[in-house]
C-alpha cells in the first residue's frame, strides 16, 4: 500500500497537465511530435508568404522579355572573388553564338562582379491594385546584367520570377478548389449523414453516379468547354470549379462517415436528453468533434486539385498562357528539345512535387493528431 | 449470389443511361460545333470557306436538329448497330480509329498493371512483417514520392535522362524505321527499347501507392489471433505469411481491380500525350480539342460504362472472394 501512495510527483503533474489540457493544445502536442509534418508547415508557410508577395520576392517583372537573355542557365551565387570575400554576389555573363550552328552560348564572365543587392529598386509593379513600388527583396544593380536564380525561358524571362507568380495562381486555385469542395461536401455530406433514410440514399447515388465518371476524361471534356475567347480569370474559377467537382464526394464520405459515427454517442444522448435543440446539437456538439478530422481531409485534398490544375495546364486545357501558373510554365518543358537545352525549364515540376509532398506529410500529421485523446 | 448479382447488374443500367446522356451533354457544351472549329483550322492554314458552305455542312450533317434528337440518332445507333458515328475530324468510322489504336493500348496498360502488382504485393508483404526496417524506410519514401511526383513529370525526366546520357531515341513505341515496317524480331527489339519508360512511369506511379494499402492492411492482419495460432502449430514464416493475412489483405487489390478495367482502355492519357504513345489517350485529348463530337463522346461513354461494369466485377469478385460480404 505504501508503495503505490508514493510515485513520483512529476509523472503526476503531467498526467493532470494532460487531463485539463484542451483539445487543442493535445491536438498540437501530438502535432509537434511528427517531425516531418511540422517541416512541412513551415516550408508551406513560406512558400504561401512567397505567393502573396510574389512581386516582392520575384526580382523581376514575369513578363518582361530580354531578347538578349533568352534560354541564360541559372546564375551561381559566390561568395569568394579571387579567394577574397565579398560577400555574396554573381558573375556576369557573356553571350556569343556559335560560329558553325549559330547557337546562343553563354559564358561566365569571372571579371564582372555584380554583389547581390537587398531591398533593391528594380522593375515597378502594382501590389494587387493596392500600391505601386518597385522595392524587390534581392537584385543586382547593372543595366545589362541579371540575376536568374533558375535561369530564363525562351523568351529571356526569369524562371524564379514566373515560379513564385505561379504559386500564386496555383496554391490559389487549390485553395479555392478545396473551399467549393468543402461547401459542397459538408453541406451534402451532413444533410446525408444526419438525417439518413431516403435523403441519404439519393446523396449517395449522386455520389456513386459522379465517381463513376472517370476523373481525367471528364475534366479533360469539361475544361474543353471552356472557350479560349473568355477572360483568363473567369477560366481561372470555372476550373476551380470544376476541380471541386469531383473532390467534394471525397469530403461528404468522410464528413457523413463521422456523421453516423457520432450520432450514436453518449454525449449527443446526453445533449438531446438535456433538452438541446437539434441545431445546437450539430453546431455545438457534433461538429467541433469533428473539425480536426475535416481540417485533415481537406489538407489531403489540396494536392489533388494542384496535380489537378497542373495536369490540366499542361495539356492545355486548363489555365492559358496570360496567366502564370506552374501548369502553364510546365507547358515550356513540353518537348525533348527544350528539357535537353534547358534543363531548369522543369523546376516548376519540383516545386509542385515538393509543394504535393509537403501538403501529404503535413495532412498525414494532422490525421494522427486529429485524435488526441486515441492513446 | 445469382440474385445478387441480377440486382447489381439491373441496377447499373439506369446509370449506364443517364452516363450516355451525360457524355453527349458534355461535348455539346462548347459554344460553336464541328463546322466552327473546322472553319477555324482551314482559316489557320489560309484557306477559307464560306458561310453558306458552313451552313450546308450543318445541315448535311445534322448538326442542326435539337440536342434530344442528336442524342437519339448517336445512342440508338450505338445500341442497335453498334455503330459509333462517325469522325469528322479524321474522316473514318470512330470504332476503326479505337479499334486500331486498341491493341497497343491494351498491351501497355495490362504490362504495367502485371508490373505494378508483382512490384507492390511482395513490396508490401515485406514492409509490413519487417516493419521499421531500413528498407521498410526506404520503400516508405519511395511511396511518398511516388504519391508526390506526377506522372507526366516522371516521364518528361525519364526521357530526358535516357535521351540526353543513354543517347536512346525516345517518345512513341517505334523508331521511324520500323514505323511502318512488318513484324520482324529486329522491330520486337526496337519496341521493347521504346517501351520500358512508359511501362517503368505507370508502374512506379500505380506501385507507390499500393505499397502502402498493401503494408497497412498486413499490419492490421498480423496482430490478429489466427496469426499467432498459425505460428503456434509450428508452421514455417513463408507459409503462415504467405497462406493467411496476405489472402486476407488482398481484399482491397480485389475490390479497386474493376477500375482497371477503364484505365486499361484508355492508358494514361497523360502519360500517353508526353511519351507520344499511340494510344487511345492522346487521341481523346484531340478529339476534345477539335470538338469531334462523336468520337469524343464514344471515348467518355465507353470510358463509363467500363467503369460502371469493372464496379460491377470487383463487387462481385469480392463477394465470391470473402464470404463475410453479406449479399446485401
Amino acid at each position: 500500500m505504501t508503495d503505490q501512495a508514493l510515485p513520483p510527483i512529476k509523472t503526476v503533474d503531467h498526467k493532470e497537465d494532460l487531463y485539463t489540457a484542451k483539445p487543442w493544445q493535445l491536438i498540437w502536442r501530438r502535432f509537434s511530435q511528427h517531425t516531418l509534418a511540422l517541416v512541412s508547415l513551415w516550408f508551406l508557410i513560406l512558400l504561401a508568404l512567397c505567393a502573396i508577395f510574389a512581386e516582392q520576392v520575384a526580382p523581376y517583372d514575369p513578363f518582361k522579355v530580354s531578347r538578349l537573355r533568352t534560354l541564360a542557365p541559372p546564375t551561381a551565387i559566390h561568395f569568394f572573388h579571387e579567394g577574397q570575400f565579398v560577400g555574396p554576389f554573381v558573375y556576369g555573363l557573356s553571350r556569343e553564338r556559335d560560329a558553325d550552328t549559330a547557337r546562343v552560348l553563354y559564358e561566365v564572365d569571372t571579371e564582372t562582379v555584380l554583389p547581390i543587392q537587398f531591398f533593391y529598386s528594380g522593375d515597378k509593379y502594382s501590389f494587387f491594385g493596392l500600391f505601386s513600388a518597385d522595392i524587390h527583396l534581392f537584385g543586382v544593380d547593372d543595366r545589362r546584367e541579371q540575376i536568374n536564380l533558375l535561369g530564363t525561358d525562351d523568351l529571356g524571362r526569369d524562371v524564379f520570377s514566373r515560379l513564385t507568380h505561379g504559386a500564386r495562381v496555383t496554391l490559389s486555385a487549390g485553395l479555392i478548389g478545396v473551399i467549393f469542395a468543402f461547401v459542397l461536401g459538408l453541406t451534402l455530406g451532413s444533410i446525408s449523414g444526419y438525417f439518413g433514410g431516403w435523403i441519404d440514399s439519393s446523396i449517395q447515388r449522386l455520389m456513386e453516379f459522379i465517381r463513376s465518371i472517370p476523373t481525367i476524361p471528364l475534366w479533360m471534356g469539361l475544361a474543353a468547354a471552356l472557350p479560349i475567347a473568355w477572360d483568363p480569370l473567369f477560366v481561372y474559377v470555372l476550373i476551380t470549379l470544376i476541380l471541386a467537382l469531383i473532390g467534394w464526394t471525397h469530403l461528404a464520405r468522410v464528413v457523413r462517415g463521422q456523421f453516423f459515427a457520432i450520432r450514436n454517442e453518449d454525449y449527443v444522448l446526453a445533449a438531446r436528453l438535456a433538452g438541446a435543440s437539434e441545431y445546437r446539437i450539430i453546431t455545438k456538439h457534433m461538429l467541433p468533434s469533428m473539425t480536426s478530422y475535416i481540417i485533415a481531409a481537406l489538407t489531403l485534398a489540396v494536392p489533388e486539385m494542384i496535380l489537378g490544375e497542373t495536369a490540366l495546364s499542361f495539356l492545355g486545357l486548363g489555365l492559358r498562357p496570360p496567366i502564370v501558373s506552374w501548369g502553364v510554365l510546365l507547358q515550356d518543358a513540353q518537348n525533348l528539345r527544350s528539357i535537353s537545352m534547358a534543363p531548369w525549364l522543369l523546376s516548376p515540376g519540383v516545386a509542385v512535387v515538393m509543394t504535393v509532398l509537403a501538403f501529404n506529410f503535413l495532412g498525414d500529421g494532422l490525421r494522427d493528431a486529429a485524435d488526441p485523446y486515441g492513446q | 449470389m445469382v440474385a445478387f448479382i441480377l440486382r447489381r447488374a439491373l441496377l447499373a443500367i439506369p446509370t449506364l443511361i443517364f452516363i450516355s446522356f451525360i457524355s453527349f451533354v458534355i461535348i455539346q457544351l462548347p459554344p460553336g460545333d464541328y463546322v466552327s472549329a473546322y472553319a477555324a483550322e482551314l482559316r489557320r492554314m489560309g484557306d477559307y470557306i464560306s458561310p453558306l458552305q458552313e451552313a450546308a455542312m450543318r445541315e448535311q450533317l445534322g448538326l442542326n436538329d435539337p440536342m434530344l434528337v442528336q442524342y437519339w440518332r448517336w445512342i440508338s445507333a450505338i445500341v442497335l448497330r453498334g455503330d459509333f458515328g462517325y469522325s469528322l475530324d479524321w474522316n473514318a468510322p470512330v470504332s476503326n480509329l479505337i479499334w486500331d489504336r486498341l491493341g497497343l493500348t491494351l498491351m501497355i496498360s495490362s504490362a504495367s498493371l502485371v508490373i505494378t502488382w508483382l512490384i507492390a504485393i511482395p513490396v508490401g508483404v515485406y514492409s509490413a512483417t519487417r516493419q521499421y526496417s531500413f528498407l521498410d524506410y526506404l520503400f516508405t519514401v519511395f511511396g511518398f514520392l511516388g504519391k508526390g511526383v506526377p506522372d507526366f513529370l516522371l516521364a518528361l525526366v525519364l526521357m530526358w535522362l535516357s535521351f540526353s546520357y543513354l543517347n536512346l531515341n525516345v517518345g512513341g513505341l517505334f523508331s521511324p524505321e520500323f514505323q511502318n515496317a512488318p513484324w520482324t524480331l529486329a522491330k520486337v527489339w526496337d519496341l521493347a527499347t521504346h517501351l520500358w519508360i512508359p511501362l517503368v512511369v505507370l508502374a512506379t506511379g500505380g506501385a507507390a501507392g499500393l505499397i502502402r494499402v498493401m503494408r497497412a492492411n498486413m499490419l492490421d492482419e498480423l496482430g490478429k489471433p489466427y496469426v499467432e495460432t498459425a505460428y503456434a502449430q509450428g508452421l514455417s514464416e513463408g507459409k503462415v505469411v504467405w497462406g493467411y493475412p496476405v489472402r486476407v489483405a488482398l481484399n482491397p487489390f480485389i475490390s479497386t481491380v474493376g477500375w482497371a478495367l477503364p484505365a486499361l482502355f484508355s492508358g494514361d492519357i497523360i502519360v500517353a500525350v508526353v511519351l507520344n504513345l499511340p494510344t487511345t489517350g492522346p487521341l481523346l485529348l484531340q478529339a476534345l480539342k477539335m470538338q469531334d463530337m462523336y468520337l469524343a463522346g464514344s471515348f467518355i461513354l465507353i470510358l463509363s460504362v467500363f467503369t460502371v461494369i469493372g464496379t460491377l466485377i470487383s463487387d462481385i469478385l469480392l463477394a465470391w472472394f470473402d464470404p463475410r460480404i453479406r449479399y446485401a
